[in-house]
């Protein structure tokens, strides 16, 4: 679905990512890992074509990222960005509509198709009662599950998150990921995310990228690469497993500090 | 949706022509509105004999000229709001308007033709247009790597724009006082002694189509800034489409009558207010009743203390400031 060959990804002359030969499957959710600058926002910008990389170059289906007409290329893949700031007082449902935009060719107003994805996918955040509310004055956790609707109302196969869990309450974080689970399951979508909670992000993930932050990566199947001490040693931090029924638990230790 | 503003649209349109009508029969000499339908005929065979017609004649070209001015400045701030993703920015933001007065203020210094004038503050303009393409490009970059927002063009702008002004209140003092006054009025923005051109029709009808075309693209981008590359939208290229077009109808609003102020700041906010942000009806919207907003204040302006005129950009402000204040008001609540 994405592959990275010899990717670099470079800020200032630091270089964060080295020589990433990556490869993501149809079907498949990968969580990136790794501490605060290590370059993971980095990369799934790059990945979604709004920076350049360095070296190397980013395949969707095969096709380098530069020959994708941006239009075909929203189709194909949807990015949730970090942040948001909302400077005008669209509704709920203007923002989610506007996601329809790559299927509109040159129509100047939206379908009732549009309405109907935009209202599905409002449902499936359960944020359809909020579909007339001006987004500015949404809290930080119904304006994430609105950003991430208008996400799945893009209905592309490939979905780039920039850490979806952000500002929602426990229930929604296990929702929303129960949810992107589904889709890569189901529906066949292709998940790539970036996450700090490792718990969530082994209960969902069938794959995960550790980023070191100095060049360094290692890529992998969650069995092999989400293992205590591979873990300890990319967030430099101990950590402990725990096993509790079929979930993994991982807990962070105290340091005598 | 569609329904809602099309009717909006063909309202306004309606409005619009009303403005048109009341400026024509308001002054000095009170038209009927009987026999503006003879003096309208007259006008148009070319040849106005009865007095209605000869008054209507004067009153017209002014009326049109502020309705094209009023427009031009009020999609222009749309554009540079939409640009910037700042609902409180206007044409004048980014000193284009401040350029054209350092032109239009050095030929009336020197004691220039009109059109000499009016080819300064155009060349003003299009050079600090052009002064700050070239310092900000970073910010107006093609492509779909666009990176961050566009605080360095904003910036610049503003810096620019001081630099124009202090050039401005120079000529004003070294200026003798038997030009100030004229001066002073082209600062405040006046529509008395502007002709009637079709330059700036051309150019706001040029305009209105590249805006209603990229309307949907303008909504994508306000609401995803740089994100919007990933929805299809070419941000590099519509940022430079509304760099250059916002500046061209700033431009050529400002040659025409000087800079008027509040316009281009109070109408889009206002439509957007009224009429909600989607640019498919704030765009035609915001055309039309700026428009119709100067024609009024124009009216206003020649009538209210006649037979002394007022410049229109000193009624502009004060029917402009409290509108804005009231509504800046409600928007921090």
């Amino acid at each position: 679905m994405i592959a990275t060959e010899q990717l670099r990804l470079n800020i200032g002359r630091r270089t964060l990512i080295d020589a990433l030969d990556w490869r993501v499957g149809s079907g498949e959710c990968w969580s990136v890992i790794g501490r605060n600058g290590a370059g993971k926002s980095t990369l799934l910008r790059t990945l979604a074509g709004l920076r350049a990389p360095d070296a190397g170059r980013v395949l969707v289906e095969g096709r380098p990222l530069p020959a994708w007409p941006l239009a075909d290329l929203a189709r194909t893949r949807a990015f949730l960005a970090q942040s948001r700031n909302d400077a005008f007082a669209y509704s709920v449902i203007e923002t989610v509509l506007s996601a329809r935009h790559p299927y509109h060719g040159n129509r100047y107003w939206e379908d009732s198709d549009d309405h109907h994805a935009a209202l599905r996918a409002l449902e499936a955040m359960e944020v359809a009662d909020l579909a007339e509310r001006d987004v500015r004055t949404l809290s930080g956790g119904e304006r994430q599950r609105v950003a991430i609707a208008a996400m799945l109302a893009q209905d592309t196969p490939l979905l780039l998150l920039d850490e979806p869990a952000n500002a929602l309450d426990l229930a929604h974080q296990v929702s929303v990921m129960a949810l992107l689970a589904k889709l890569c399951r189901e529906q066949k979508k292709t998940v790539v995310m970036v996450g700090h909670d490792l718990t969530l992000a082994h209960s969902v993930s069938t794959h995960a990228l550790l980023l070191m932050g100095d060049g360094r990566w290692l890529a992998g199947p969650v069995s092999e690469v989400m293992q205590p001490d591979v873990l300890s040693e990319y967030l430099q931090h101990p950590i402990d497993v725990v096993r509790h029924g079929s979930r993994t638990i991982f807990i962070p230790m105290e340091t005598s500090a | 949706m569609r329904y809602k503003a099309s009717l909006i649209t063909i309202g306004l349109i309606l409005v619009s022509f009303a403005s048109l009508i009341v400026a024509g029969m308001t002054g000095s000499v009170v038209i009927p509105l009987s026999e503006m339908p003879d003096a309208l005929r007259e006008l148009l065979d070319g040849q106005p004999v009865s007095l209605a017609a000869n008054v209507l004649d004067l009153r017209a070209g002014r009326a049109v000229t502020a309705f094209v001015t009023g427009a031009s400045l009020s999609l222009a701030g749309m554009m540079m709001q939409a640009l910037l993703r700042n609902p409180l920015a206007d044409p004048y933001v980014l000193g284009i308007s401040s350029g054209a007065s350092v032109g239009a203020l050095a030929a009336l210094l020197f004691m220039c033709a009109a059109w000499v004038v009016d080819a300064a503050a155009f060349g003003g303009a299009v050079a600090v247009c052009l002064l700050l393409y070239l310092l900000a490009r970073r910010d107006l970059r093609g492509g779909n790597a666009a990176d961050g927002g566009t605080a360095l063009l904003l910036l610049t702008g503003v810096i620019l724009s001081s630099a124009c002004i202090a050039l401005v209140t120079l000529m004003l003092s070294i200026a003798p006082d038997s030009r100030l006054r004229t001066m002073v009025f082209w600062l405040i923005g006046d529509l008395s002694g502007a002709p009637f051109r079709w330059l700036p029709w051309f150019i706001l009808a040029g305009s209105l189509m590249y805006t209603l075309r990229n309307a949907r693209a303008l909504n994508v981008m306000a609401l995803h800034a740089e994100a919007a590359a990933t929805l299809g939208i070419r941000v590099g290229a519509l940022r430079k489409g509304l760099f250059f077009i916002s500046a061209l109808l700033t431009a050529s609003a400002v040659t025409n009558a000087g800079s008027v102020g509040f316009v281009g700041l109070i109408v889009p906010h206002a439509c957007r207010f009224a009429f909600g942000p989607d640019h498919r009806l704030l765009v035609p919207s915001a055309t039309l009743v700026g428009g119709a907003y100067l024609v009024l204040a124009d009216t206003l302006a020649r009538t209210i203390i006649a037979p002394q005129q007022l410049p229109v950009g000193v009624v502009t402000a004060l029917i402009g400031t409290p509108v804005f204040l009231y509504q800046l008001h409600r928007l921090r609540k």
